[in-house]
């Protein structure tokens, strides 16, 4: 293997990560300023200017919070149960593309991790991973609280992710291919979100459930559940989960973004490549802050209402939407 | 690579579902066995694919993962009913055809 | 050695070491876990073979939907999970009958010429996915076995429903 390419990779992943990261930390911010503003409040502003320095405070708090194992908790799988949380959300934006090309000191750097030829169905598998975090949580914690919102968000998750899916194959039949990569240069000059709007709908209330946001953070109810699956959960273990939730809201709109939004295609992006990876910057953010507003405005659906609206609205849409899609590329011959 | 190396981990797999199916008396236990043994087979279809350049070893491997979900489905409902009568999930309790 | 060769033989090990686990582990959450790393590791072993179509499939259906619902059959029948860890009573015949299998599998793979032979690489252009897609759709291909697989996923799904269905008045 090239050295140079080993070493692109390594810097490239690292850059994605620090970016997640630092994404969490501003993303909870954002959300507590938004949250504000809607609730005419008016927010952290006192740690730095504009409250900047407020994540790092919370951080430091969370350092220096006691840790809890609970008693008769199964030690092993309570330590492992935040880390295989965050892992899935870390990796599955590898396969989401933040820019075309660039050129960096005559060496030309593709600015994208990888572009596998199976992205998608990448990103769904990881997706349907990352269940296994909060069922473990749920279960490892010794906690019938716990056990309960570890159960309630794995039912809701293994529901969604076949509205999720579906909604992924209209872009697939549109692009006719399964790469993130392709996808986005399908969408040079008209938004998947204009010919998919079924399936763009799909997404995005699939997404929040799969990301357990509100209107259906049901595994966090908390006036049912005390906490959910993390109720157990103190410190650093509790930040993890907390970190996974904030990471997992902005690569579900990286790939939102990416699938109906053109990802980080935009005006002269063509002739200014560094555009790329700040138009995709502004549509996480617009995404994000529905998400938010949301949250801020909607109250929690009941639990049988939740699958109801999973299998008996969601999915037959999604499967309509497919076959009409599918009828429609025969028929356009694209 | 050789294919052998594919082969010999493909059977040490089998053999190891093989004791997990023989030895254990829960009834989950013996299905993720089963499940083990269905991958190992599937190593040696897609092995085998790579190997001849066929596709159709992959095809198969398709398909025994489509039969392997439903196999789960069924199996599973069947445990949960049995665990619902009797209250238990021991594989030597299971021994009578009536409910 | 190669990357790829380091990659499969971790892979591999990895993959052998969760397998025992599996079949050792005293509770039954373990050994879901355990059963889990060694689908990983298939995963990752299906890669070196370029099957990267399988690879996701595998992370998909094996670990994504069909553990999770086994999972989801352990915390249901939590109650009786704990006594049911021991071992089957005609254990010794058992790893007998494990061992003649593994020593018949290995002796026919030794024998066979061509297994020893390594394997072609294979190039940049092959792309599995669209000859997989294809073959699966072909009328010539296996476009019947596909039709037949999704009714068996149907009436899998509708007998599933049917069985751990719970009658009013019936049962406990």
């Amino acid at each position: 293997m090239d050295a140079g390419l080993f070493w692109e990779w390594v810097i490239k992943s690292l850059i994605i990560v620090l970016m997640l990261t630092a994404g969490f930390a501003y993303a909870t911010l954002y959300e507590r300023r938004v949250i504000a503003r809607i609730q005419v409040r008016i927010g952290p502003n006192r740690a730095g200017p504009f409250g900047l320095l407020q994540p790092v405070a919370d951080g430091i708090k969370l350092i220096f919070k006691e840790e809890l194992t609970p008693a008769g908790a199964d030690k092993v799988l309570f330590f492992l149960a935040p880390i295989i949380t965050v892992l899935p959300s870390l990796v599955i934006t590898a396969v989401v593309p933040w820019g075309d090309t660039v050129v960096i000191g005559g060496r030309v750097i593709r600015l994208y991790l990888t572009d596998i030829n199976v992205g998608i169905l990448y990103i769904l598998a990881v997706a349907s991973i990352s269940v296994y975090g909060i069922v473990l949580a749920g279960w490892a914690s010794n906690n019938k609280y716990a056990l309960l919102g570890g159960l309630r968000s794995t039912a809701q998750m293994i529901s969604y992710e076949l509205a999720l899916g579906l909604s992924f194959v209209g872009p697939i039949l549109l692009a006719g291919s399964l790469s993130l990569m392709d996808i986005i240069n399908a969408q040079k000059h008209l938004w998947f979100v204009v010919l998919q709007p079924a399936a763009f709908l799909l997404y995005f209330l699939a997404s929040l459930a799969e990301v357990n946001r509100a209107p259906f953070d049901m595994p966090e109810a908390e006036q049912e559940l005390t906490a959910g699956y993390h109720a157990e959960y103190s410190g650093m273990k509790f930040a993890l989960f907390f970190m996974a939730e904030y990471i997992k809201m902005i690569a579900v709109a990286m790939i939102g973004a990416s699938l109906f939004l053109g990802g980080f295609m935009g005006p002269f992006v063509d002739r200014f490549p560094w555009l790329g990876p700040v138009y995709l910057f502004l549509k996480v953010a617009v995404w994000l802050f529905v998400m938010i507003w949301l949250r801020a405005t909607l109250p929690r659906i009941r639990y049988d209402r939740l699958m109801q609206l999973g299998w008996k609205v969601m999915f037959p849409l999604g499967l309509l939407n497919a076959v009409v899609t599918a009828f429609v590329v025969v028929l356009v011959g694209g | 690579m050789p294919l052998m190396y594919y082969l010999g981990l493909s059977a040490f797999m089998f053999t190891i579902g093989i004791l997990g199916v023989l030895l254990r008396r829960n009834p989950l236990v013996v299905f993720m066995a089963l499940e083990l043994m269905f991958n190992a087979a599937n190593l040696a279809f897609v092995a085998f694919a790579a190997f001849h350049k066929v596709l159709d070893g992959e095809i198969f491997v398709f398909f025994v993962i489509t039969t392997a979900a439903a196999e789960v489905a069924i199996g599973l409902a069947l445990i949960i009913a049995i665990f619902r009568t009797k209250h238990s999930v021991d594989i030597d309790q299971m021994s009578e055809l009536k409910g | 050695m190669s990357a790829l060769q380091w990659v499969f033989i971790i892979a591999s090990l990895i993959t052998v070491g969760a397998a025992v686990m599996m079949v050792a582990s005293h509770r039954m959450m373990h050994a879901a876990l355990w059963l889990a790393v060694a689908l990983l590791g298939v995963a990752v072993i299906f890669v070196t073979l370029e099957a990267s179509f399988f690879a996701v499939v595998q992370l998909l259906v094996y670990i994504g939907a069909i553990l999770i619902l086994i999972v989801f059959a352990i915390m249901l029948t939590q109650r009786s999970t704990e006594a049911g860890s021991r071992l089957n009573s005609l254990a010794w015949g058992a790893a007998g009958v494990a061992g003649v299998i593994w020593t018949a599998l290995t002796y026919v793979f030794i024998r066979w010429v061509v297994s020893g032979t390594p394997m072609q690489e294979l190039g940049a252009s092959f792309d599995d996915v669209v000859l997989l897609g294809k073959a699966l759709v072909d009328a010539e291909g296996f476009a019947v076995p596909f039709e037949v697989a999704s009714v068996l996923l149907l009436a899998a799904l509708i007998g599933a429903v049917y069985i751990a269905f719970e009658r009013k008045g019936e049962g406990s």
